[in-house]
């Protein structure tokens, strides 16, 4: 691990503030994927901005009837919350399928959102990697490479990565927004639908936050009813990430939201796919799928992310 | 305090074979890390925290990369804790903090300061074992033993758990009482890996506490 100066918190405007003036600064909560890629020298931050002092650790009800969740509460403490459980299960149920109890314990909702790829070639600094290197190649896309794991939709030339969160799927599938707040003191508000980014030429760039920019909470609208449903498929029965995950929320009359995860560099949803619905498992995925461009390892997930919806849909 | 040179010198001794070379080597490397100031733009490289490790509080100055294992390992000595993969994958390094089970290798000691930190050490004595350390000698639910003491501190931790209502991924009613099942025992300990395969032998330990307790 390289050496990092370190400096506690205690107000967010002003931690942004200090993250966009000196740099090569980078925020720390959870710290669970920062470290890990900190120890690899796939992370070189040289300060470390400790943000588990701002008091952004509360869900407290909105004007409209939703949730607001704080940046810093713990996939624990979010997943057994009496409130998700009740109205936001599709979100419980993600988040109890990602990582172990010792890490959701330690994991912050931000934290969640803005955590790294586990593409095998980003993770070995000795293959390239536009991602981790710009313009050094995609270590995923030579000859023979192991791509089981990555993505296959959303993808680009430069890079084949997923988005690993469980729990951005389900509030994607509940339409969340993020709330920041810049280093000049304004206060944004992004839709998460636009918070990840596509990797296009730039897979370096992978969200909508400026330098020094801070995550403070994320929103969730007001329940949408229906019966939520997470269901994630993987190589192993826990403590895996998903080869594909499927987040549904289905109403009585058989219309509802799909979001995917597993298969693309973010969480993974689209309008006229959800509106297939009620046509069933086959329709939505030729919507929500199209246009991808599998490669000869993981091409299997087209299937299987339709398989797993049809399961979803025949358990009800 | 327990003095936090010593034991680096002496592993140093390990490499260098002899102290004064040693020394040399520790001195050499800060000269660099300093000369190269521009990759530290503010603050030092060390800080001074203090820990409250199963109930006694210490005072340490570190490298601010001194992970929380590393702390209680290499500095206070306590090696009951164990480091397994050092990445979070493998759970032997679970301590708690505040109450809480966490991996320790994934944590900063520098971000600790003021906590509650509880290890293997402040759970039981040869003399007065834990329920949980008693069953798993009774279980035989391990072999080589290097997993033991995250095994135990996440079972105790998994116990309280499922006792405060925290759902797992095998909890099929969110609202309802979680019932203490094999199946929601197996989920909650997925964090802790036994090379040896221990695993039914732990699961027996871990449900004969659930069963003393309930």
């Amino acid at each position: 691990m390289r050496q990092f100066s370190f400096e506690r918190a205690s107000d967010a405007a002003q931690a942004a503030a200090r993250a966009a003036e000196v740099e090569g600064a980078k925020f720390i909560a959870g710290g669970t994927n920062l470290l890990d890629l900190m120890k690899l020298e796939i992370e070189t931050p040289v300060h470390l901005i400790d943000v588990n002092g701002l008091g952004l650790d509360e869900i407290s009800a909105t004007e409209d009837g939703g949730l607001r969740i704080g940046a810093l509460v713990r996939n624990t403490d979010l997943a057994a919350h009496e409130t998700v459980r009740r109205d936001y299960g599709v979100l419980s149920r993600a988040l109890l399928a990602g990582a172990s109890g010792q890490l959701r314990n330690k994991a912050t909702t931000a934290g969640n959102l803005l955590q790294r790829t586990r593409c095998p070639y980003f993770y070995d600094t000795a293959q390239p990697c536009n991602k981790r290197e710009p313009g050094s190649g995609c270590g995923a896309l030579s000859e023979g490479a192991f791509s089981r794991q990555l993505g296959v939709v959303g993808t680009s030339d430069s890079c084949i990565a997923t988005h690993p969160s469980d729990m951005a799927v389900a509030m994607r599938a509940l339409d969340a927004t993020v709330e920041t707040i810049t280093p000049v003191g304004m206060t944004r508000q992004i839709p998460l639908a636009e918070f990840h980014q596509l990797p296009g030429d730039t897979p370096e760039q992978e969200n909508a936050l400026m330098p020094g920019e801070i995550i403070t909470a994320v929103t969730l609208p007001a329940p949408v009813g229906g019966t939520h449903a997470y269901h994630k498929v993987r190589d192993r029965a826990s403590y895996a990430f998903a080869l594909v995950s499927v987040a549904l929320i289905r109403q009585p009359d058989g219309s509802g939201r799909v979001a995917l995860g597993g298969v693309a560099p973010k969480p993974w949803r689209s309008d006229e796919a959800d509106a297939e619905l009620p046509n069933g498992a086959r329709a939505v995925m030729s919507r929500l799928l199209d246009g991808a461009r599998p490669t000869e390892e993981n091409a299997f997930k087209i299937t299987l992310a339709e398989r797993t919806l049809a399961a979803m849909l025949a358990e009800e | 305090m327990a003095p936090p040179i010593e034991f680096e010198i002496r592993r140093r001794t390990l490499f260098a074979g002899s102290a004064a070379i040693a020394i040399g080597a520790a001195t050499g490397q800060r000269a660099a890390a300093q000369s190269s100031a521009a990759l530290a733009p503010s603050g030092a490289e060390d800080s001074t925290i203090t820990l409250t490790v199963n109930g006694e509080e210490q005072e340490l100055t570190i490298d601010n990369r001194t992970t929380l294992l590393d702390a209680l390992r290499e500095n206070l000595k306590l090696t009951g804790t164990k480091k397994g993969c050092d990445h979070g994958q493998c759970g032997a390094c679970t301590c708690t903090v505040n109450g809480q089970r966490v991996n320790s290798c994934l944590s900063l000691a520098v971000m600790h300061d003021g906590d509650e930190i509880q290890t293997i050490e402040g759970v039981g004595t040869p003399d007065n074992l834990d329920p949980m350390q008693a069953a798993f000698v009774a279980n035989d639910g391990f072999q080589c033993g290097y997993c033991t003491p995250g095994q135990i501190m996440s079972a105790r931790s998994v116990l309280e758990e499922i006792r405060a209502g925290i759902p797992s991924h095998v909890t099929d009613d969110l609202t309802a009482q979680i019932e203490m099942t094999d199946s929601e025992i197996r989920e909650r300990m997925s964090g802790n890996i036994c090379r040896c395969g221990a695993y039914a032998n732990i699961l027996a330990a871990i449900t004969n506490v659930a069963e003393e307790q309930a």
